[in-house]
């Protein structure tokens, strides 16, 4: 069976010559975006370790809607926010190139990448939800494990 | 590399409608439910660290060894272990490349390279468990099951119970079976007693306590040394190492997480060296030779991507954010 493989990567910015060429660059790639996670997560700069922007305190539907769609970049660290960014990185050429998601049908990539991301998503809101709730119980309730 | 050749015929039977193999269907099946599997715990592992977000320890003040060496490397260790796993996905990849081209010999050698760093990232995960279950410096407990470190005055380092416990020979010994009532035991005895701890302590005014509780600067707050006194009196019992019950290094959800999720992911690491052993076998004695394509070693890649990928995100997310 004739296995072509799409030999571009960053949308056409990377060409390589053969499939085996652009393995070794994928993981050029992969080895230089774990190199600067790990640099980042020991030495921590301190301008990385406050959140992007701060909430909006006022306003009406709008403004409360955009709060909630701008979590991301409102409550986490910058510095954190970069992780997982990377991570995603990461992940996106792993399963991309190593497991040659990129040479599949598109109908059998979207089957496979969409059902997690969409539980994922699902899952993690919940338990932001609920994880905000006990927090606030724990800080302004009368429960408390200090002692 | 389409699938179809007229409008309309692609769902009509007789033909591959997403262009793949029934048991690389089926492989990516399982690696999306698995992929869910471990999204549950990693969920998990995140509401429970944002529950106790103001107390969680600092990974990299917990993962500080490395292997053969003394000294304080944050990270390190687990920088070397993501870097083995990848190194040993791209030898996958270029296995499964060598098996479209029908070229054995080469197939054998990355796949036999493979399954050696599935071998060290497992063995290096069992060594960073067994460092973590010893423990480092050691710490009390509290009556609300708070961990108390301690830290030396003049230098700030960590002070290990070792550095100050003053040996009072007591005469605690492990209440075994045979040596007490018989249907009560206990496990063994830590190298110090409280008393111990709380005596080397108190005559030596260099050590202060440090709790759990992090800072505005997103550092562990040291108390001087009369709240180090105050506080002392709280504490129930000396903690050194880590078990499912309590670990040394801060509350006791890290120390299960970290045995759950890891433990989880190096089993499927250990399965996926296993298969990997049995299909190199059978590179090497032809039977893809003989069935005219080495798809068998595209199916096991795709499990052994899929235990990379999952170690990314517990990377990330134990060890990084």
């Amino acid at each position: 069976m004739a296995h072509e493989h799409k030999l571009e990567i960053f949308r056409g910015l990377w060409k390589f010559k053969s499939n085996i060429q652009k393995i070794w660059g994928v993981l050029a790639f992969l080895c230089f975006i774990t190199i600067v996670e790990v640099v980042l997560g020991i030495y921590k700069p301190d301008f990385l370790m406050t959140p992007l922007i701060s909430k909006f305190d006022e306003g009406g539907w709008f403004i409360k809607t955009l709060n909630v769609l701008l979590l991301p970049f409102s409550s986490l660290k910058a510095l954190n926010l970069i992780f997982i960014l990377l991570t995603l990185v990461k992940a996106y050429y792993i399963a991309w190139d190593f497991m040659h998601l990129r040479d599949e049908n598109s109908s059998l990539r979207r089957s496979i990448v969409w059902t997690p991301i969409f539980l994922v998503l699902y899952l993690t809101f919940i338990l932001l939800v609920e994880a905000d709730y006990i927090y606030n119980v724990f800080k302004d309730g009368f429960v408390t494990w200090n002692f | 590399m389409g699938s179809t050749v007229t409008q309309g015929n692609v769902w009509e039977g007789g033909n591959k409608p997403l262009n793949a193999s029934y048991g690389k269907m089926m492989m990516w099946f399982f690696i999306v439910s698995d992929a869910l599997t471990f999204s549950g715990f990693l969920a998990a592992y995140g509401f429970s660290r944002f529950k106790f977000i103001e107390t969680w320890p600092i990974a990299d003040e917990v993962f500080t060894h490395v292997p053969f060496f003394h000294g304080n490397y944050p990270m390190a260790y687990v920088a070397f272990m993501t870097f083995i796993l990848i190194m040993s996905s791209v030898t996958m990849v270029l296995a499964v490349d060598a098996g479209h081209k029908l070229q054995k010999n080469k197939v054998i050698w990355y796949m036999f390279f493979t399954i050696i760093g599935g071998i060290i990232f497992v063995g290096s995960q069992a060594w960073e468990w067994g460092t973590f279950i010893k423990g480092d410096f050691g710490a009390l407990e509290t009556k609300g099951g708070r961990i108390l470190q301690f830290v030396k005055a003049d230098t700030g380092e960590r002070a290990a119970l070792r550095d100050f416990a003053k040996p009072l020979h007591e005469e605690r010994i492990q209440h075994e079976r045979k040596n007490g009532m018989w249907f009560v035991g206990e496990g063994a005895l830590p190298t110090y007693s409280l008393n111990e701890v709380v005596e080397g302590f108190k005559s030596n005014p260099n050590i202060l306590i440090r709790t759990e509780q992090i800072n505005v600067e997103g550092e562990k707050t040291l108390l001087n040394r009369q709240e180090s006194l105050t506080k002392l009196k709280s504490a129930t019992q000396v903690v050194e190492g880590a078990n499912l019950i309590h670990n040394e290094y801060g509350s006791r959800l890290f120390a299960d997480f970290f045995f759950f999720i890891t433990g989880f992911h190096g089993f499927h690491v250990f399965t996926g060296i296993l298969i990997n052993i049995i299909i190199f076998f059978n590179v090497i004695i032809g039977t893809y030779e003989r069935r005219g394509h080495y798809e068998m070693v595209e199916k096991v890649g795709l499990y052994w991507h899929f235990v990379d990928l999952v170690w990314v995100f517990v990377f990330t997310f134990f060890y990084l954010v």
